[in-house]
């Protein structure tokens, strides 16, 4: 492993570096950081929803602005940005080369992300994270709009351009002695996941192109009014972005299978049917984008086949499941702090998916559709799987890349309360979706159940606040006066246990 | 790694193909009866347009965010928007369906319960989507 913080250098050679690790760590931090803004979004909606009537929040406008931000950050700023630092700082290692295929590439796909950044977060977009026409052509008030489409724009170049160097990093660069059936699972996650965006990501881009054209009023692809069809862009955007929830959640559980053999002191139990079931659910990730279109007027073929489509991803989920579970079975378990966020992961990881099947079958879909039960779901898997998947892996590769340990208490309470947390808010808002609450509303009428439920999801909130804000301590004060860390073996797991990489790649 | 018995991971496989070919197939078999609209069925144009619903019965009468139907009779709803994308939704009687501009999406119900229920829209549709609401009166046949 490299030791990035213990040489002290200058923030502008860090900055303009191409170096992988480098650009690894400052996706690392800037993601972070956005997951802390988002955060404080979250925190501000479920305030505003804990009594009916406006709170804190003066009009509901603000309140879409809030939301849209909130989704637009979490996933494109935090979530994305995140697992590409993971990637660029341990694939090249992991294949033991010296650097990313395309180092300049490489940069360049990070520096794409701040001012894509800057353009969401100034224009604070009111039109939801998808951006539906014909609202979003006819309705979605000034310069905001055109500015997130722009950001969305870059974010997505930035995306196909770090895809491309993760193809050809993992399939051209591997040491020769290493066929791929050797390359570890973590970086096979990335070569699916990056696989995916390389299909996926060119779809939306035509339809943001469309979108902008159709605002600017020089076209009618999306709407109606000059004979566009809004469906199409829902079938656009969805074949993009029903394959990037892969693109998320497959690295997250690449870094799982790097969190739970290691704190089971056991070997994998399957290394092939891991790769099989990454390979597996990049392609049936394309079979189900229009289930959240159910309720558009589709006919009932279109239904069954979306439908079929959807179950079809959950074997190969429960493969790694049941992967994950046959690693521990009988191994010496211990529960350090990025074992309790991977383990924890994985349960959530299987309601989320349990509550996904309710939505893939048709009749269930129309009692949930657009409801908070699908808020309380996607949440489940962006936080409760993917989120804790990388602040696990977070916590996993802190001695590693600082040469200090984290506050071991800390990640301990950090876990309780954001599992507590996540409980909380996200099984509630799936109870409260039943109870008819639609999504995205700035207020409700005082129906009981529903106060009740939005009062038990924001304390949740809050409680997640609290496990964020000693996670922000733990991790800067560690970083900087932690006790110095082993680096062979941090965790105490006994010798170099499992441990199928030492190379380090120094700068060059 | 290494060479290790995998009927556990075949078994358990085979099970939860299984559970999903079953939800998969009574899913199926659930909206096939669902999405057959009775013959009889009176229809109701419902039109959504920022941010309230219209209602138009077969006999000309409208209605303004109240919709008063008959207690045991079916409806069709032919529901369409004005202007942006809306979600027609009853939730106590599970009707919801899209209000796209320049499609018209139908859906049926037959209300089982005399009393009020809430309309409300389930598509986010900007400023005042929060307050897209109507009532549903259900009245008995006689009256």
């Amino acid at each position: 492993m490299v030791l990035e913080l213990q040489k002290p250098r200058p923030i502008w050679q860090i900055m303009f570096s191409t170096h992988h690790t480098d650009v690894g760590l400052m996706y690392i931090i800037t993601s972070v950081a956005f997951l802390f803004m988002g955060g404080v979004l979250a925190l501000l909606i479920r305030a505003e929803l804990f009594f009916p009537g406006s709170q804190i929040i003066a009009d509901s406008m603000t309140f879409n602005r809030i939301f849209t931000v909130h989704g637009t950050t979490m996933i494109f700023l935090f979530l994305l940005p995140f697992a590409a630092g993971v990637g660029n700082y341990f694939v090249p290692i992991m294949i033991r080369y010296k650097d990313m295929a395309y180092p300049k590439l490489n940069a360049i796909a990070f520096w794409m992300i701040p001012p894509a950044a800057t353009l969401i977060w100034l224009g604070f977009a009111d039109f939801t994270w998808y951006a539906t026409p014909p609202y979003s052509i006819i309705s979605a008030p000034g310069p905001a709009a055109d500015m997130w489409i722009f950001g969305l724009k870059i974010l997505g170049v930035s995306s196909v351009l770090g895809a491309i160097n993760f193809i050809v990093t993992i399939l051209k660069c591997k040491h020769p002695d290493m066929s791929i059936g050797q390359v570890p699972l973590l970086a096979w996650s990335f070569l699916t996941s990056s696989l995916i965006v390389l299909v996926a990501i060119p779809t939306f881009a035509a339809a943001l192109l469309m979108l902008l054209t159709d605002r600017l009023g020089v076209s009618g692809f999306f709407n109606p009014a000059k004979g566009g069809d809004p469906i199409a862009y829902q079938h656009l955007f969805w074949f993009t972005f029903h394959p990037e929830v892969y693109v998320l959640v497959i690295p997250a559980i690449g870094m799982m299978y790097e969190i739970i053999p290691r704190f089971s002191r056991k070997p994998i139990f399957s290394h092939s049917s891991g790769i099989f079931a990454f390979v597996l659910l990049s392609m049936v990730s394309f079979s189900s984008w229009a289930h959240h279109m159910y309720a558009t007027g589709m006919s009932f073929t279109e239904k069954t086949v979306f439908m079929i489509g959807t179950l079809a991803a959950v074997p190969a989920s429960a493969m790694h499941v049941f992967n994950f579970i046959a690693t521990m079975w009988n191994g010496r378990i211990k529960f350090a702090t990025p074992m309790m966020w991977a383990v924890g992961g994985i349960a959530l990881f299987f309601s989320a998916g349990a509550g996904g099947v309710v939505n893939a079958a048709m009749p269930l879909d129309f009692q949930t559709h657009d409801s908070y039960w699908v808020v309380g779901h996607f949440h489940l898997f962006v936080m409760g799987t993917i989120a804790f998947g990388s602040i696990g892996f977070l916590y996993f590769m802190f001695p590693y890349v600082t040469g200090r340990m984290y506050n071991e208490r800390m990640g301990q309470a950090h876990f309780v309360l954001s599992f507590v947390g996540t409980v909380l808010v996200f099984f509630t808002q799936h109870v409260l979706g039943l109870y008819g609450m639609p999504r995205r509303v700035f207020d409700y009428p005082p129906i009981p159940e529903w106060i009740a439920m939005n009062q038990i999801a924001t304390v949740g909130s809050m409680v997640i606040g609290v496990g964020m804000a000693i996670f922000l301590i733990n991790m800067i004060y560690s970083a900087g006066k932690g006790k110095i860390s082993d680096t062979d073996d941090p965790f105490n797991l006994g010798g170099k246990y499992y441990w199928p990489y030492e190379a380090k790649n120094p700068h060059h | 790694m290494g060479h290790h018995s995998n009927w556990a991971e075949w078994i358990y496989i085979g099970v939860v193909i299984a559970l999903m070919a079953w939800v998969g197939s009574e899913a199926w078999n659930a909206e096939r009866l669902i999405e057959h609209i009775p013959a009889d069925a009176e229809v109701i144009k419902v039109t959504g347009q920022q941010w309230f619903w219209t209602f138009e019965h077969e006999d000309g009468t409208k209605e303004i965010g109240e919709l008063h139907v008959k207690v045991g009779k079916a409806y069709k709803f032919e529901i369409t928007s004005k202007d942006v994308d809306h979600s027609f939704n009853i939730h106590d009687y599970v009707v919801l369906m899209d209000a796209v501009p320049g499609r018209i999406n139908t859906v049926w119900f037959a209300p089982t319960d005399v009393g009020e229920f809430p309309i409300q829209c389930r598509e986010y549709c900007g400023l005042i989507h929060y307050n897209m609401r109507g009532t549903l009166y259900v009245e008995d046949a006689s009256t």
